[in-house]
């Protein structure tokens, strides 16, 4: 899972039937210090979440899983929204 | 599977039910020469890895979600080991 930001939404009227009633977020991926890092990409959420808002969100096939028994077309899924990241040292240069 | 650092952890209330009792640790992935492999990602903890452990990380769904306990849940990313040493054989890499 990776950081994220969520930055708006798309509204799309036509759309594959399977996604119908998913909210569809632009998320801005984030490094661990919060910084945007990369580019926005669409995804699906499942938690309810809202414009700037930290999540964290899931890439590939997993990212469909929040849906079952619905099969959800969806390479990425914001799955939580973060509270507070706690990286007391950056211990990444040690 | 690449070998990474535990940095830090997430805290999150409102997340994937699946997600629920286990901890998120920040884990930056690293080189063989414990440079720095990319961006740090988010995974699930499913051996009670700590703070500044070297770790093994799965970066596959099937594998990440068996190791947690939880089929069918959305985790690309877990802890799935801690790791005491490595050894590498000079030359050969």
């Amino acid at each position: 899972m990776l950081l994220g930001r969520v930055i708006g939404k798309v509204i799309a009227t036509m759309k594959n039937a399977s996604l119908d009633g998913q909210r569809l977020l632009i998320v801005q991926p984030l490094d661990r210090h919060g910084r945007e890092k990369g580019k926005p990409l669409v995804a699906l959420d499942s938690v309810g979440a809202g414009a700037g808002e930290t999540v964290y969100w899931c890439r590939g096939r997993e990212a469909s899983l929040p849906f079952l028994p619905n099969e959800v077309p969806t390479e990425a899924t914001v799955v939580g929204i973060v509270d507070s990241v706690n990286v007391p040292v950056d211990e990444s240069k040690a | 599977m690449l070998i990474g650092r535990v940095i830090g952890d997430v805290v999150a209330t409102q997340k994937a039910p699946s997600h629920e009792g286990r901890k998120i640790l920040v884990v930056q992935p690293l080189n063989l020469d414990g440079s720095d492999r990319g961006e740090a990602v988010l995974a699930l903890d499913a051996v009670d890895a700590g703070i500044g452990e070297r770790v093994l990380l799965s970066t596959e769904g099937y594998s990440a979600m068996t190791a947690v306990g939880r089929p069918n849940s959305p985790i690309d990313m877990a802890v799935i080991g801690v790791i005491d040493s490595i050894d590498l054989v000079q030359g050969t890499l």
